[in-house]
């Protein structure tokens, strides 16, 4: 190795979810190689389920994931009912809403305060940070905690909810026994604005990405739980059209697929829902953005981390919408009669487009299922990123760069047992 | 004020094995003791131990070579082991503790009752060793609480 060379390598990334490294080789003050090395070992999930009831995809698949289960659960509810040719009533889609409202609020503030937060302060994990600022932890755990509270509620329990189901709820609760909730929110609401004007403030290196977006829209709202796909350069299809248009592929160094949309990188999360569809949050959530310096798009990935804090603040504010619009759905659940037949399904997961599709024998087993996270989706932007992040920041010494490195991934809170299907880090200087 | 908290998933066999613990004093605990049955997320055991004088925890533990059904006592000040995993899937009693303390919400006394655990799998119920082992864990978690 020349003094010319250099290689940085991180083994085991911290602050993700789930395993995963990074290799990243410079030789004469080029950046020849930034991989993402996902290790983390396949789990075989689109295996198992052939041959199970359409019933059960909502729950198996929920298990994917501890930090976004109702993603999993959501897309693969509307995939069936997709399948089956079933459509739920509003009631019924509104409490689905505000569960995952839930899920958004928990894993934001999750993301925000105890993963991301310490790379702006300088602080290497969530406990030393609390140590010095207690009273900053605190508030992103009580927003953490009124997130779960909906999951608990709404969802029967706030990791893997057992209540949502084919076709609906098994039960829906009453509008006396969300009104606790409500008051929980109220003071959250509070936390999140206070979050977004507070991480507006951080230092945020200047990057700016080139690079196509892909989010659902919904024509009525910000689209989270369901939507048509959209893209920044202004293609739009609907969810039965994913495949035609992301495709998936190996590289050698991941366990997870990388995909293409219509053949190029792009990429898909906060980000990509903000610049979309930012017109259509709510007006407390849209000034909050304006407040934090944050125009009708944001392209700067070290910015999502502001982006986060205003969905975070828009998902407390329209959860409390819904409760305050509440009708219990009666029945909490409609039949979901199987047929042969295939399905789709795409939900804002807190991290990007979810997409199942499955396909139905007569008698409503899965003959096959096809899922596509978003951290795969994610992959090959993140390592575009680190290569841009490194080529920009070679004066660096290693140790600098790596940390630089990981923020730069942590950008995308990305979540590796999901995509596996993350990080040590390692940069080679030549 | 004291707290009583089983932690576990009782859907994956010996790891119920603190809230059947937890299930089974549910009548004989003491005055003044909270029971709550937790699943190891730091966030909800930081609000389980919140400002109590003591905190018993029981959790399963798998070991190697194993016993199953032996019964370890710690506390808070000896060696704990440190958490092995960077990711927010796999934080611990001991990522929670460490939280805790930074946030000034440790229990004053922390007390952990690790029980060896043979089976991990699917399904409910405990493995013989182990559901063996909850009278004298019975006896001994009371008397901590005492």
């Amino acid at each position: 190795m020349s003094h010319r060379s250099r290689q940085l390598k991180v083994s085991s990334l911290a602050r993700v979810e789930g395993e995963g490294a990074l290799h990243v080789v410079i030789e004469d003050g080029q950046v020849l190689q930034a991989d993402l090395q996902i290790y983390e070992p396949p789990r075989f999930f689109e295996a198992f389920l052939r041959g199970r009831q359409h019933t059960e995809a909502n729950d198996i698949t929920s298990r994917i994931c501890g930090i976004c289960p109702v993603a999993y659960q959501a897309s693969a509810w509307q995939a069936m009912e997709d399948a089956c040719g079933v459509v739920v009533d509003d009631r019924i889609a509104e409490l689905r809403r505000l569960l995952y409202c839930g899920e958004w609020i928990s894993s934001h503030s999750l993301h925000i305060y105890l993963l991301h937060v310490p790379d702006f302060l300088g602080y290497p994990d969530a406990i030393t940070l609390a140590k010095d600022h207690r009273a900053i932890v605190e508030r992103g755990l009580s927003m953490k905690k009124a997130g779960n509270a909906i999951l608990e509620l709404v969802g029967g329990r706030a990791i893997h909810p057992v209540n949502p189901r084919v076709g609906g709820f098994y039960s829906a609760p009453t509008l006396a026994d969300l009104a606790p909730l409500a008051a929980q929110l109220r003071h959250a609401l509070d936390d999140a604005l206070a979050t977004v004007e507070w991480v507006a403030t951080f230092d945020f290196p200047d990057l700016e990405l080139d690079r196509e977006f892909l989010a659902l829209r919904d024509p009525a709202r910000y689209a989270i739980e369901r939507g048509e796909l959209v893209t920044s350069g202004g293609l739009s299809f609907p969810v039965s059209e994913f495949s035609e248009h992301v495709v998936e592929h190996q590289v050698p160094h991941s366990t997870a697929l990388h995909a293409t949309l219509d053949g190029a990188p792009y990429l898909t999360g906060p980000l990509a829902r903000y610049s979309l569809n930012s017109a259509q949050l709510s007006p407390l959530a849209r000034e909050a953005a304006s407040a934090a310096g944050l125009g009708p798009t944001c392209r700067n990935p070290f910015r999502s981390i502001v982006v986060r804090a205003v969905e975070t603040a828009y998902a407390i504010d329209e959860a409390l919408r819904l409760i305050d619009a509440y009708e219990r759905p009666s029945p909490a659940w409609v039949p979901v009669p199987p047929r042969a037949a295939v399905g789709h399904g795409a939900s804002e997961a807190p991290r990007g487009v979810l997409y199942h599709r499955y396909e139905l024998d007569a008698d409503g087993l899965i003959e096959s299922a096809v899922i596509v996270p978003p951290t795969s989706q994610n992959q090959a932007a993140i390592e575009a990123d680190v290569r841009d992040v490194v080529a920009g920041h070679l004066d660096l010494d290693d140790a600098a760069l790596t940390a630089l490195c990981e923020q730069t991934i942590r950008n995308y809170d990305p979540c590796i047992s999901c995509s596996t299907h993350f990080l040590e880090l390692t940069v080679e200087r030549r | 004020m004291k707290a009583l908290i089983g932690v576990g998933n009782e859907f994956r066999r010996d790891d119920g094995v603190g809230p059947a613990l937890v299930a089974h004093v549910a009548e004989s605990a003491p005055p003044g003791v909270t029971l709550s049955v937790v699943d190891g997320e730091p966030s909800q055991l930081l609000d389980a131990w919140d400002g109590v004088q003591l905190a018993v925890v029981v959790d399963a533990v798998l070991c190697d070579p194993s016993t199953p059904g032996r019964i370890h006592r710690t506390t808070l000040g000896d060696a704990y082991p440190a958490g092995t995993s960077a990711s927010t899937h796999g934080l611990g009693i001991p990522d929670a503790l460490g939280l805790a303390e930074a946030l000034g919400r440790a229990p004053a006394r922390l007390v952990v009752f690790a029980v060896e655990a043979a089976d991990l799998g699917f399904g409910t119920g405990l493995s013989q060793p182990v559901a063996e082992a909850l009278p004298d864990l019975t006896r001994l978690v009371l008397d901590e609480l005492a």
